[in-house]
Order: structure tokens, then C-alpha cells, then sequence
């Protein structure tokens, strides 16, 4: 009986808010959408070293015009400027209350002034747990490139493997690394993959590999994603030698659609992917845990050497927010970005240097600015 | 160490002068499905040629040894121990057989541990990349396929990559030997020393220490996940590649793949005590025995291997025929979109000798 009561009081209590919003704002765009301020959402940021602030100053500019409901939580993080970067603690602390983080790329030296092993990325890879990094190889349409109709997802395992960190120099000059593959977490990764096939309607999941060589380590991680594919019978399932995969890769991409790897052919695929559809700069990626996810670009490169010459392309970062916008149900918002960067692409009478054009960063971000359209739901 | 390898060096150079004044034996093992076949269309272009080159034949079918293992027959050891070098087509590697690999075993045998592939671009033979001119060049006895790996407890794999600096020097003197005889731009070490510190490197190091032996060498370190997107995008930003086993096993893949496949790369392994030159193609059983396979691997591995012998001369002029053959695309394998026949392709470069 009370609820009945209550209801209408509280339909009542809005309409003069819902009016009361469409009064101030001008633009018919940020009127249908603004939401009211309690659905803000808050979201961890850090830009990271090279470009990676000129990128993120680039999203923040697109989200104040399309008026997005989110508010962030800015870190400076880096290992190659130990001294000014925040405590990991307070970073990992802030992403796992928030849920979700845009990351731009943190640069990781060949040496640590501490003799660690562990880079940055690794210990918050490992801190949060974030097991699976997800990057879709896709062509972007009026990006030219030598290969047309690349559509597929590199899955990559990054929390153990080669990326172990656990090295020694038994005699001088005989080094030994470890590469750690453990069935709990190969299996982890071929169940994602396999989800993740299956949630986005995908029908292949390849398994790259090089258990030809590597019999044990490989082996295991291969057969963890045999048995799991067995539980996922509409979804096809085929293995793949690393070396093949790449000479696959760069002949007929088209043929692939889920990939699932290990941490370092992971890598290398992430990027050769990246370069056959246009490079670092317009490839988005995330990294997923069991409860938060951390957007970042697919390749990883801090393009150090374009700091300050506002010459980056902003797209993967973009990209990535659009995909976080979605991720946190904000899909109308992450839309209209999207769509406005395929528009400015499409067009190609704004690009910048890497992908052919001439314009530079600020007016490619103005260009997807002045191309936002509302998208009806 | 160091100083044995470069007088090692110092004495190839002067045996492969010396060797290309009289006739030199070379082992050949034909290798199996289509190896026969093509092996026998590079003979016939190298007597043509008049190449003073006279080969043996060896058969490396399995033999049951001694110790109860199966292994390569002693003679094929000994053929290729007496002549310091061979050519070697596509081998057979059945499947959990209980022996094994017989590539691994005659790596193992000679310490063949350098491998150098160079990627070229042939004109005529269209592919998306056309401006690829590159030679990876490999460690080939340790890293990650250094085979040690256990399973600690259920479910948990240790598999050790292995580093060592007299490896990783061999490889780094070897591969700026290279640069500098054949006149190349530069050379890039690939590596991923911000992942794994300690053990690339080292590797990192070594190539620093001898680059500074080689100053009119241009030198240059390159992470991996760089290399693999700039690779796709612009090759011709590189040259020669030097790098740990698993990269270059990757990479020399990945090069193949941008001109054309592996019918059509060459691949030379550089050991202590000789070399064998090979086609790292399959044995294609498929087509075996029909007159259809493409010969060029394995004829462009031969013209490696002249070179390395100092027979430059004749080294070039195969090449230029082989090249000019594919160019006319008159006679071209089924492989490479043409009708021809094995044989008319090789008479063809018979011809044009």
C-alpha cells in the first residue's frame, strides 16, 4: 500500500527537474541526453608518459562538448619519473572502487634504478588481477592500408608467462628466465575467450602456440584451451604455431577472427595486427579482471618522440573511451563518439600525419567534436 | 673467446678464397617429398653454370644407432664434417615418433648457431609489400628452445630461455661480420629487454660490446612489439636483423610471409665447424614426384652458399637468371600463378646462363 503511494509522489517530484533541465541547456543534443547528477560515473584516469597526456587532454575536450556524464580520477603514474609518480597502492586503490580506468601508455625502461625485474605495468597487471587484455584488429574505414577487411580479437593472457619477472644469473654470463605456465590461469583465459566468443557472436577461436617447441609450458596452455573448447561446441576451435600465425597474419588476416595467446605472442600479435590496419594510433584495447577494466590502446607505444609537437592521433585513445563509455552503460554517449570518429575518418579531409594527413592533433579532435549527433535509442 | 671466434673467422675467409681456385666437394642431401626434385634442378643449373663444385649425395633417413636411439646415419655426419658444407632440402619430421627432429639434430651436430634468412621482394611475383629487403638473422642454439622446462607441481610448467654471453656474442660478431662484407645499411638488434631485464639483456649487451668493434657499422636496438608494427607497415625501414632464437624463429616467418611465402626464401645456417645451406619450406607430399614444385628456395640457399664459398661470380649470375626467369613470368610454377613444369622453369634458367 505504501509503495502505490509513494510512486506517484515521486513521478511528481520529477517532471519540474525534467523541465527545469531543458530549459538551460541550448543545444537540443545535450538537452534529450543530460542525465540527472546522481548518475554521474566515476572513472580512474592516467595518461601515462610519451603523448599519452596530449591524448588524453584530446578525450577530455570530447567529453565536455558531448556534456558526458563522467568524472575522473587523475593519476600521474609512470616508472621512468618514479619520483612524481602516485604510490601503486592509491592507483590499484582507486581502479578497483571505481570499476573502470582510461589508461594511456606507461613507458618501461630497460633498466630499474631499484634492480627490480617487475616493471610498473606488470605489478599493476598483477596487483588488480587483470588477466585478459582484449584488442579488436578492425579496419577503420578511410584509413588506407595495405590490407582491407581485418576484423578480429586478439585475446592475450598477461599475467604470467615470459612476463614473470623471474630472471638470475646462475655463473657470469649464463642468465636463466623463467617462463611460468600455470593450467589455472590457461584456463582462465580459454574460458574468456571463449565467453567472450560467444557473447559477440563470434565463430572462431584460435589458439597460437609453439608447443612444438616448448612441449610442456605451451603444451599445457594448449591443451587447457582444447578441453575448454570442447565445452563450447557451436564455437570452432583450431591451433596455430606462433611463427605460422604471423606469416598468416600478414598475408591473409582476413582468415582470423578470435585469437586466444599467451603473454608473449600476445604481444607481438597485438601489434602486428595494429600495423596492418594503420598502426599504434588507432587500435583501442582493454584489460579485464574479474570485477574492473582498464581501457588502454592495443599497442603499446608512448611515441616519445611526438611529446609536444600535438602531431598524435588521438583515435585509439578516443576509441577506448567510447568503449569505456559503453561498458558503464553510457552506450548513447559512447555511440555518438564513435560514429563522429568513423564520420571524420570517413571524410579523410582531417587526418593526421600517421594515417596520411596533414592536421594535427587539436584539429582532429575538433573535427570529431563538430561531428557529434545525438544517436536515437 | 672473442678472440677465438674472430680468428675463427679470419681462417673461413681465407679457406673460402682458397677453395674458389680448385674444385670444391659439397655434401647434398636431397631430403624428402619434393626434395629430390628440386634438388636435382639446382645440380643441373650449377653444372650449366660450371660452378667447380663437385657434390655428394647423402641419404639422412633415421638409423637405428648403437645406443638403441634413432639417429642420422654416421656417414651423413662424416660427409658433411669432411666438407664443411651442404645443401640441404625439406625433411620429414613425423610426429611424436620418438625421434627427434631431424633439422634439431643436424643443428646440434654441427653447432650451427647462426641462421640468416634475407627477404627479398621478387619483381614479378606480385605481393601487398613490394620494397622488402631484409636478412634476419637468429641465434639458433639456446633461448627458449633451450628444451629445459618441468612441471614443478600438478599444473604449474617452468620452461627456462636460456641466455648465455658466448652465444649471444658468437651471433652479435657474426651478424656484424655480415653487415659490413655484404655492404648492407645497418644493423638492428631485436630484443625485449624492458620485459625480461636481465636475460635480453644481456643479449642487448653483447651486440652493444661488439658494435663498438664495428664503428663504420650503423647500429641500432629495437624492441619486438616495435618491430612487428613497423615491419608490416613501412619494411624498408630495415636491414639486417639480429636477435635471441624465439624472435627470429617468429621473424624470419613474418618476412617470409611479406614476399611471397617460404617457396621463395633462402635460409643459410652458420656453425663452428661449417655450414649448411637450406630450404625451410614443407615437403610438399602432395605434389612430390609430379614436376611441379618451385625450385627457388632451395636454388637461392645454393646461391648463398656460393657465396659463402667466395664463388661470388657465378653466385650472381644464377641470381640474375633466376630473378630474370620470374620478372618474364613465361615459366612460373603453380605456386606462383604460372603453368610450368619444374623442369621448363630450371630450363628456362639453364637458358639464360
Amino acid at each position: 500500500m505504501s509503495l502505490i503511494r509513494i510512486n506517484p509522489l515521486r513521478i511528481l517530484n520529477q517532471v519540474p527537474t525534467a523541465i527545469f533541465t531543458r530549459n538551460i541547456h541550448v543545444t537540443p543534443a545535450a538537452a534529450t541526453l543530460t542525465p540527472r547528477q546522481e548518475n554521474r560515473v566515476r572513472c580512474t584516469l592516467i595518461p601515462g608518459d610519451g603523448v599519452g597526456p596530449e591524448l588524453v587532454y584530446a578525450v577530455q575536450e570530447v567529453f565536455k562538448a558531448a556534456a558526458v556524464p563522467v568524472d575522473f580520477e587523475s593519476f600521474f603514474f609512470s616508472e621512468v619519473n618514479p619520483t612524481l609518480s602516485a604510490p601503486i597502492d592509491q592507483v590499484a586503490n582507486s581502479i578497483s572502487k571505481n570499476k573502470v580506468c582510461l589508461k594511456g601508455i606507461l613507458a618501461t625502461p630497460d633498466y630499474s634504478r631499484t634492480g627490480e625485474l617487475q616493471t610498473l605495468n606488470m605489478k599493476l597487471r598483477n596487483e588488480l588481477d587483470l588477466y585478459a587484455n582484449v584488442v579488436h584488429v578492425k579496419s577503420l574505414p578511410g584509413v588506407r592500408s595495405r590490407h582491407t577487411g581485418v576484423d578480429c580479437i586478439v585475446i592475450r593472457e598477461q599475467t604470467e608467462g615470459e612476463y614473470s619477472a623471474l630472471e638470475h644469473e646462475s655463473v657470469k654470463g649464463v642468465v636463466e628466465c623463467l617462463k611460468i605456465v600455470t593450467a589455472t590461469k590457461s584456463e582462465r583465459i580459454a574460458k574468456f575467450a571463449f565467453d567472450y566468443a560467444t557473447k559477440n557472436k563470434r565463430k572462431k577461436v584460435t589458439a597460437v602456440h609453439k608447443a612444438n617447441i616448448m612441449k610442456l609450458g605451451d603444451g599445457l596452455f594448449l591443451k587447457c584451451c582444447e578441453q575448454t573448447s570442447k565445452l563450447y561446441p557451436k564455437i570452432e576451435f583450431e591451433k596455430l604455431i606462433v611463427d605460422n600465425c604471423t606469416m598468416q597474419m600478414v598475408s591473409r588476416p582476413q582468415q582470423f577472427d578470435v585469437m586466444v595467446t599467451p603473454n608473449l605472442y600476445g604481444n607481438i600479435i597485438d601489434n602486428l595486427g595494429a600495423g596492418l590496419v594503420g598502426g599504434a594510433g588507432v587500435v583501442a584495447g582493454a584489460s579485464y579482471s574479474a570485477d574492473c577494466v582498464v581501457f588502454e590502446p592495443g599497442a603499446r607505444h608512448t611515441f616519445a618522440e611526438g611529446v609536444g609537437k600535438n602531431i598524435a592521433n588521438p583515435t585509439a585513445m578516443i576509441l577506448c573511451a567510447a568503449n569505456l563509455l559503453n561498458h558503464v552503460n553510457l552506450g548513447s554517449y559512447g555511440e555518438m563518439i564513435k560514429n563522429a570518429v568513423s564520420k571524420v575518418l570517413h571524410d579523410g579531409k582531417v587526418r593526421t600525419k600517421d594515417i596520411g594527413g596533414q592536421s594535427n592533433t587539436q584539429e582532429f579532435t575538433y573535427a570529431i567534436i563538430y561531428n557529434l549527433k545525438p544517436v536515437s535509442t | 673467446m672473442a678472440v677465438r671466434i674472430i680468428r675463427q673467422f679470419a681462417t673461413t675467409k681465407q679457406n673460402a678464397r682458397h677453395y674458389s681456385s680448385q674444385i670444391r666437394k659439397c655434401t647434398i642431401i636431397p631430403g624428402d617429398g619434393i626434395g629430390p626434385e628440386i634438388s636435382t634442378a639446382v645440380q643441373k643449373i650449377f653444372a650449366v653454370a660450371k660452378v667447380p663444385i663437385e657434390w655428394e649425395s647423402v641419404d639422412v633417413t633415421p638409423v637405428r644407432g648403437p645406443d638403441g636411439k634413432f639417429g642420422i646415419p654416421q656417414e651423413a655426419i662424416d660427409s658433411v664434417n669432411r666438407n664443411k658444407i651442404g645443401l640441404k632440402g625439406p625433411l620429414m619430421t613425423p610426429v611424436g615418433k620418438g625421434h627427434r627432429s631431424l633439422n634439431l639434430a643436424l643443428r646440434k651436430e654441427f653447432s650451427l648457431y647462426a641462421n640468416v634468412r634475407p627477404c627479398r621482394s621478387l619483381e614479378g611475383y606480385k605481393t601487398l609489400y613490394d620494397n622488402v629487403d631484409v636478412v634476419t638473422i637468429r641465434e639458433n642454439t639456446e633461448g627458449e628452445y633451450s628444451g629445459i622446462e618441468h612441471e614443478i607441481v600438478d599444473g604449474v610448467v617452468q620452461s627456462i630461455k636460456l641466455i648465455t654471453e658466448d652465444a649471444s656474442r658468437r651471433v652479435a660478431e657474426f651478424a656484424f661480420k655480415y653487415t659490413k662484407e655484404n655492404k648492407r645499411r645497418k644493423l638492428t638488434a631485436v630484443h625485449k629487454a624492458n620485459i625480461m631485464r636481465m636475460s635480453d639483456g644481456l643479449f642487448l649487451r653483447c651486440c652493444r660490446d661488439t658494435a663498438e668493434k664495428f664503428p663504420d657499422v650503423k647500429f641500432e636496438e629495437k624492441y619486438l612489439d616495435t618491430v612487428c608494427l613497423n615491419m608490416v607497415q613501412d619494411p624498408s625501414q630495415y636491414d639486417v636483423l639480429v636477435m635471441p632464437n624465439l624472435y627470429g624463429d617468429i621473424l624470419s616467418d613474418m618476412c617470409a610471409g611479406l614476399v611471397g611465402g617460404l617457396g621463395l626464401t633462402p635460409s643459410g645456417n652458420i656453425g663452428i665447424n661449417g655450414a649448411l645451406f637450406e630450404s625451410v619450406h614443407g615437403t610438399a607430399p602432395d605434389i612430390a614426384g609430379k614436376d611441379l614444385a618451385n625450385p627457388t628456395a632451395l636454388l637461392l640457399s645454393a646461391v648463398m652458399m656460393l657465396k659463402y664459398m667466395g664463388l661470388n661470380e657465378q653466385a650472381d649470375r644464377i641470381q640474375l637468371a633466376c630473378f630474370n626467369t620470374i620478372k618474364e613470368a613465361k615459366y612460373l610454377t603453380g605456386d606462383l600463378g604460372g603453368k610450368s613444369k619444374c623442369s621448363e622453369f630450371t630450363n628456362e634458367i639453364c637458358n639464360k646462363l
